[in-house]
């Protein structure tokens, strides 16, 4: 049967072959291009790390990494502090709460949305004077002015946030009650036993057991956030007003390469994105993980 | 497990502390209840408001809207469409869109149960190699290779071409891993050696007894690769410039600069378009997508 195993070259070729000419291939040629200056025309020359030199001190750039972190971190706090809370109910074994099919559904519903959809949406919901959203605010009495949402920096990262939240709580609620779906219920029934409150049986039985899911959402949530580019791009089109605080880093990237053809700046771009990304990866491992390996274990 | 240890001191701690929760009465913990679908009712209204506003200014003039709000739904419904209509045939985007993600989902399907067959049951030179290096490259984001990507089709002249859009699905690093974990767990290695004794070739194996037997994880994966590819924005807008071969995501954006913007009824209108597909298919799918996202994030 040995020579049967030639046939898993066979098996595997399609695959690599796509995969090395449309990932692998464009991946290394955005890294070359990072050492030059090309313009998407024309031979492209070496520059060495003058692209990577001019990142460091890109002011643009940075104002967009503290605006992406900004957007990032506010939805984040709020989305998995919404799953929790949510989860936290549910997951009750005193409350025995019905219902979890539905809510669960009309929570996730905005994540399946078409983004540009969603920014469109809210592009005139957001409307500072014909708005529906501050017409309503308005008549509920809520405000006394209307707000200009997208028009204030502060307001139009907090937008961006709250849309993020909107659109990725359910999702993340999804997943945790996955979790704790899968934390024995003998758990639970000894801490109702031992007469652990809510908070107790909470704080020390599902989030300690929930830490691989949350670091798993954690992780992609910063994946993703980090490479925010649709709304910004679809809110502004594509300037990043007011006062650049819409700017990501994806939507200077794109701004770079697209708009004004800077390929070389803009593929430097790319790899500073991916750097960061990585990093703040690391960051997240070591903090939910390296503590507990120093700390002997004891059963 | 990394917090056993300290589930189990919690759990002796706890054992000390009086017991507050079983004094609580039957009619305090029903009004405990109650608040709570109270909250979770507001939070799902809060949650579905925008679609609504959406729904009924679909069906508003542009003059009432800008006179002010209301959840009553106006009459202008066939007015609004006909000026969405004039200016941008939204129905050939939904076409597009639904063209390209029907065959990313099939090719993405297909090739990643071929490789993760030949990933899990064949033994030949560097496979450990190769899934590894597959497994990081997983990790590396798709705008990465973006600016390099678009130079390749450039120069292979597929710009403006759904080529870029659906062939590189055929490589799915993620729905490969997903696929072989599921099969190595799912066919046994004596099932295959048994049909070969009968003499099936190895793509007839393949055929007939691999791929039914992935066909669960195939459809839970196809779920996320056609809403990814349904909802992908950058790819489309870098590689498409006819406004004809738009798609959805791409012609929503192409809307927000058009005329169609001048009247905001239409424009409500062709996004509640966009939009009430996508609940209606959610309305009959909604247990299998949730299921899929609990196996997804728990088979990581």
């Amino acid at each position: 049967m040995k020579n049967l195993n030639r046939y898993g070259y066979v098996f595997i070729a399609p695959f690599w072959i796509i995969f090395l000419v449309f990932s692998i291939y464009p991946v290394a040629l955005t890294f070359y291009y990072s050492f030059t200056n090309y313009t998407g025309s024309g031979t492209a020359q070496i520059v060495g790390l003058a692209n990577y030199k001019r990142l460091l001190t890109d002011t643009y750039f940075v104002e967009a990494f503290f605006n992406t972190w900004k957007i990032w971190g506010i939805n984040f706090a709020l989305q998995i502090g919404l799953a929790l809370l949510l989860a936290l109910i549910f997951s009750d074994m005193r409350m025995k709460l019905k219902g979890l099919a539905f809510f669960r559904s009309i929570f996730y519903l905005p994540n399946l949305i078409t983004i540009s959809s969603v920014a469109l949406l809210f592009g005139i919901l957001l409307d500072w004077q014909h708005g529906s959203l501050n017409m309503m605010l308005l008549k509920l009495g809520v405000i006394s002015d209307p707000i200009n949402w997208l028009n204030e920096p502060t307001t139009a990262q907090l937008s961006v946030s709250l849309i993020l939240t909107w659109m990725w709580f359910g999702h993340s609620f999804i997943v945790v009650m996955a979790g704790v779906s899968g934390i024995s219920q003998d758990y639970y029934e000894a801490a109702l036993i031992d007469g652990a409150n809510r908070w107790q049986t909470f704080s020390k039985i599902t989030i300690p057991l929930l830490k691989p899911i949350l670091l798993y959402i954690m992780i992609t949530s910063l994946i993703g956030g980090l490479q925010l580019f649709d709304l910004p791009m679809l809110l502004t089109d594509g300037i990043g007003s007011p006062d650049g605080s819409l700017n990501t880093m994806v939507l200077y990237l794109y701004n770079q390469a697209f708009k004004y053809n800077n390929y070389g700046y803009a593929a430097a771009v790319a790899y500073g994105l991916f750097v960061i990304t990585l990093i703040f990866s690391a960051f997240i491992f070591k903090g939910m993980y390296g503590k507990e390996r120093k700390q002997p274990r004891q059963v | 497990m990394i917090g056993k240890p300290a589930v189990n001191k919690s759990i002796t701690n706890s054992v000390q502390k009086p017991n507050v929760i079983e004094t609580k009465t039957k009619p305090k913990r029903s009004m405990a209840k109650l608040v709570l679908y109270v909250v979770l009712s507001v939070m799902a209204i809060v949650c579905f408001i925008p679609f609504l506003m959406m729904l009924v200014n679909a069906t508003r003039s542009n003059e009432a809207i800008l006179s002010g709000f209301t959840l009553i739904p106006g009459s202008s419904l066939v007015e609004n469409y006909q000026t969405m209509m004039s200016y941008i045939n939204i129905w050939a985007g939904f076409k597009n869109s639904l063209f390209i993600s029907v065959l990313v989902t099939l090719l993405s399907g297909y090739f990643s149960a071929l490789t993760a067959y030949g990933f899990a049951f064949y033994i030949f030179k560097g496979k450990n190699a190769m899934f590894i290096f597959m497994l990081v490259m997983m990790m590396v984001p798709g705008q990465l290779g973006l600016i390099g990507f678009y130079e390749l089709s450039k120069n292979l002249g597929i710009l403006d071409t759904y080529i870029p859009l659906i062939i590189p699905a055929a490589a799915s690093p993620f729905v490969v891993f997903f696929l072989r974990q599921y099969i190595l767990t799912t066919l046994h290695p004596s099932l295959i050696e048994a049909a070969r004794i009968d003499g099936a070739g190895e793509f007839k194996i393949f055929h007939t007894i691999a791929v039914p037997i992935m066909m669960p994880a195939i459809a839970t994966m196809s779920i996320f690769t056609f809403i990814g590819s349904w909802n992908n924005y950058i790819m489309p807008l870098v590689i498409l410039f006819s406004p004809e071969k738009y798609t959805l995501p791409v012609l929503m954006g192409f809307l927000k600069g058009s005329q169609v913007a001048q009247n905001l009824g239409s424009m409500y209108l062709g996004i509640a378009i966009s939009v009430v597909p996508i609940m209606i298919a959610f309305l009959f799918l909604s247990k299998y997508i949730v299921n899929s996202i609990s196996a997804g994030s728990i088979k990581e």
